[in-house]
């Protein structure tokens, strides 16, 4: 018998989900351990997978958007407007200022929903359980302001090809400053919980570090690779609706650990707020649609369109044969290259900080399984 | 019955007389460990729930929400109505599980805190047992709720609870250290061990107060590794919601859960009694120097009355803890009690040991 057979050195794996309270969702993880240390983090996926992008085959474009909400449910608006720009695109409609402003400030809205609700979740996987009602409390208002522009509060389904569903409520400027308001003074709170305590700083700094060459190799983006200095802010790169007409800073960070990933998502807050308030004030007036065929039918061809959602580069490709249908519908989702890099950076670490390293790559399932 | 809400000598004599009225001295002994077992087992049970829901009021209040309100005013019945369901549960054995092992933990642990709570002070005369070692007696009698922990992780045959109990293994054997040595400095200071004298001692001004330094120092020690002790947050390794599911616990339902479940809590008290008997003066009230009118006031308030306010106030404390710090690492944890309160502790023993030899305690 070989020494590493022997019981000392036999290696430990453990079924970490597909029920589990911190893979939130339905992720399966195989960890080899030895002790508590994990030598392998193996993710195995598809306990979701609701086949959305062949269904996209069966169904016309504007009904496509209401299946990308299902995928990445925090940053529905977000994915809604990468098939409504991709559509646009490739029909070359140009739509009005005013929804370019109010696409910008729902993308906005619902990046800062997001990482609220990462905040919580990142807290809770953390063992600080008070964190999770401190995120959801401001995270309400946003919903709040979601339900009373378009009825819904999770999967908005606010954009449609050549405009918006409807147009905003009348309520709607003044809301979202009072919010911009009042989340300035509370997002200090979240760091006074969470950022400044020592427990925490000791858990996070220098754990799961992501080298940038790493980032960039297995496409980690979002806040999870501009923590390690990957610039690939697609707002900043490929601007599209409202963003070249805003002032804002994309927050890189060179260190690429847990707790670099995390200051970059409580920073993005901030920035998030900046770009709103630069836009709240100047929507300008106009149609808030532009008149679309009955049937849309893209000409043949390949369209792909980049959007930064709350995760990351979010990708619609699509080829079109010119039916009503797409012929392939493909969706880069940002979670499923960011997870690419889980086993990577957890090797070595315990299991409390693949926890951790879990919680900042910001996982939601759907958008990695489709 | 004579009886004094200020002496419970006088009530516990009273009874005594009245039953050897009746029985033979064999037949007396018998009856009074029946009562005492009885008010044990009513005291775990109401109060174990009634930490229960504090714990979940002060945890909704940290948390901007309001917590159970709609069983009972208040909710004051929620409690209640939880343990009646985790009574009507189904107990489950899991798969190839060691089944007299499994069966077994959950009572060692309940067991345990059962034989703690017997050498607590709660007020004058109302202690069941009062050695001359009370205090060695109980950090004794705590360690052995490890062994409930292990062997509940151990024989579930979940590997979750596996690394949830040597987790715990190792977390209370190393702050074991850390609450004897915080009892040790006091024993210095009291000079007995028998915890009707630490009490007693404490008459003039509450160790906590006369021991100054040492005392304060012993104090945030004690409250600290007895929080660890408990496997309460921020060192709830061992049950580690988001990493171990729950932990040793796991596979455990129904009443059994319930077991362990309420000896967390009953431990909680049981921290936060030593804590109030060994630094904050037991159910002696509070006095000052030369206030005569003021500690003449104060010694109006029945002691019973100034033990639990004080445990109050410390299990507050803790739970304070438990629902702002988040979770330290299981290597922290370690290096939290060999590397820092170890050390402190050592030295706080040699300045206690000298202030007293040098009479500059108060």
């Amino acid at each position: 018998m070989e020494k590493n057979d022997s019981i000392e050195h036999q290696e430990y794996f453990v079924n970490m989900g597909p029920q589990h309270p911190s893979t939130h969702g339905v992720l399966r993880l195989l960890l080899k351990l030895e002790g508590e240390i994990v030598h392998n983090v193996e993710p195995h996926i598809g306990y979701i997978h609701s086949g959305i992008e062949k269904m996209c085959e069966a169904i016309s474009y504007p009904q496509i958007v209401h299946l990308t909400d299902r995928m990445d449910y925090l940053s529905a608006h977000i994915n809604n407007e990468a098939v409504c720009l991709c559509v646009e695109n490739a029909l070359e409609v140009e739509v009005p200022e005013r929804v370019k402003y109010i696409r910008t400030i729902m993308a906005e809205l619902t990046r800062i929903a997001s990482h609220q609700l990462w905040w919580c979740a990142f807290g809770m996987d953390m063992g600080a359980l008070t964190t999770f009602f401190y995120g959801l409390r401001d995270r309400e208002t946003i919903l709040d302001i979601f339900e009373e522009t378009c009825g819904a509060r999770l999967t908005v389904n606010y954009s449609t090809p050549g405009g918006l569903m409807f147009d905003i409520h009348p309520n709607f400027q003044k809301k979202v400053k009072d919010f911009i308001v009042e989340f300035r003074k509370r997002l200090p709170e979240f760091d006074q919980l969470l950022t400044g305590n020592v427990i925490f700083q000791e858990r996070t700094h220098n754990v799961g570090p992501l080298s940038l060459q790493d980032a960039i190799a297995y496409g980690v983006t979002g806040p999870s690779g501009r923590a390690s200095g990957f610039s690939c802010d697609v707002r900043k790169n490929h601007p599209y609706s409202a963003y070249p007409l805003v002032k804002f800073n994309e927050i890189l960070d060179t260190k690429g650990d847990t707790f670099a990933r995390y200051k970059v998502r409580i920073l993005e807050m901030w920035e998030s707020m900046s770009i709103i308030e630069q836009l709240i004030d100047n929507i300008p007036e106009g149609d808030y649609q532009v008149k679309m065929k009955g049937v849309i039918k893209l000409p043949e061809g390949e369209y792909y369109q980049r959007v930064e959602a709350a995760r990351g580069d979010f990708g619609v490709y699509i080829i079109s044969d010119g039916k009503k249908n797409p012929y392939r519908v493909k969706f880069r989702s940002p979670g499923f290259s960011n997870l690419s890099a889980l086993n990577k950076i957890s090797k070595g670490f315990k299991i409390a900080d693949l926890v951790a390293i879990m919680g900042t790559l910001d996982l939601v399932i759907p958008d990695i399984d489709r | 019955m004579a009886f004094s809400i200020y002496d419970f000598n006088t009530l516990t004599s009273s009874i005594h007389h009245s039953l050897s009225q009746h029985l033979s001295p064999t037949g007396v002994m018998v009856a009074e460990w029946t009562l005492i077992g009885i008010s044990f087992l009513l005291f775990v049970a109401v109060f174990g729930l009634f930490l229960v829901y504090l714990e979940r009021k002060v945890c909704a209040f940290f948390q901007q929400r309001l917590g159970p309100m709609r069983v009972g005013p208040w909710g004051l019945l929620q409690t209640i109505a939880d343990f009646i369901k985790l009574l009507m549960k189904e107990l489950i054995l899991p798969n190839r599980a060691d089944k007299f092992l499994y069966n077994l933990a959950p009572y060692i642990v309940i067991t345990v805190t059962f034989m703690a709570i017997a050498v607590i002070p709660f007020a004058k005369g109302l202690q069941a047992l009062d050695f001359d070692i009370g205090v060695f007696y109980v950090t004794a009698v705590s360690s052995l709720g490890v062994i409930g922990i292990l062997l509940a992780g151990w024989s579930s045959n979940n590997k979750f609870s596996l690394i949830g109990a040597m987790r715990s293994g190792a977390q209370i054997i190393s702050y074991e250290l850390s609450v004897g040595m915080a009892l040790i400095t006091m024993i210095i200071f009291a000079g007995t061990m028998q915890i009707s004298g630490i009490v007693e001692a404490q008459r003039a001004g509450w160790f906590i107060y006369t021991g100054h330094i040492p005392a304060i120092i012993a104090f945030f020690v004690f409250v600290i590794a007895g929080t660890a002790e408990t496997n309460r947050g921020p060192f709830d390794l061992a049950e580690a919601e988001s990493e171990l599911t729950a932990g040793f616990h796991t596979e455990y339902s129904g009443i059994k859960f319930a077991f362990f479940f309420l000896a967390e809590y009953v431990n909680l008290f049981i921290v936060a009694a030593m804590a109030t008997t060994l630094f904050l003066g037991g159910w002696m009230p509070l006095h000052f120097g030369h206030w005569v009118g003021f500690n003449h006031a104060m010694d109006f308030i029945p002691p019973i009355f100034w033990f639990f306010s004080k445990v109050m106030a410390v299990i507050f404390l803790i739970m304070w803890f438990k629902w702002t710090f988040p979770r330290l690492r299981v290597d922290q944890i370690l290096v939290l009690e060999w590397k820092f309160l170890l050390p402190i502790n050592l030295v706080n023993i040699l300045l206690m040991t000298l202030i007293v030899l040098k009479k500059w305690h108060f």
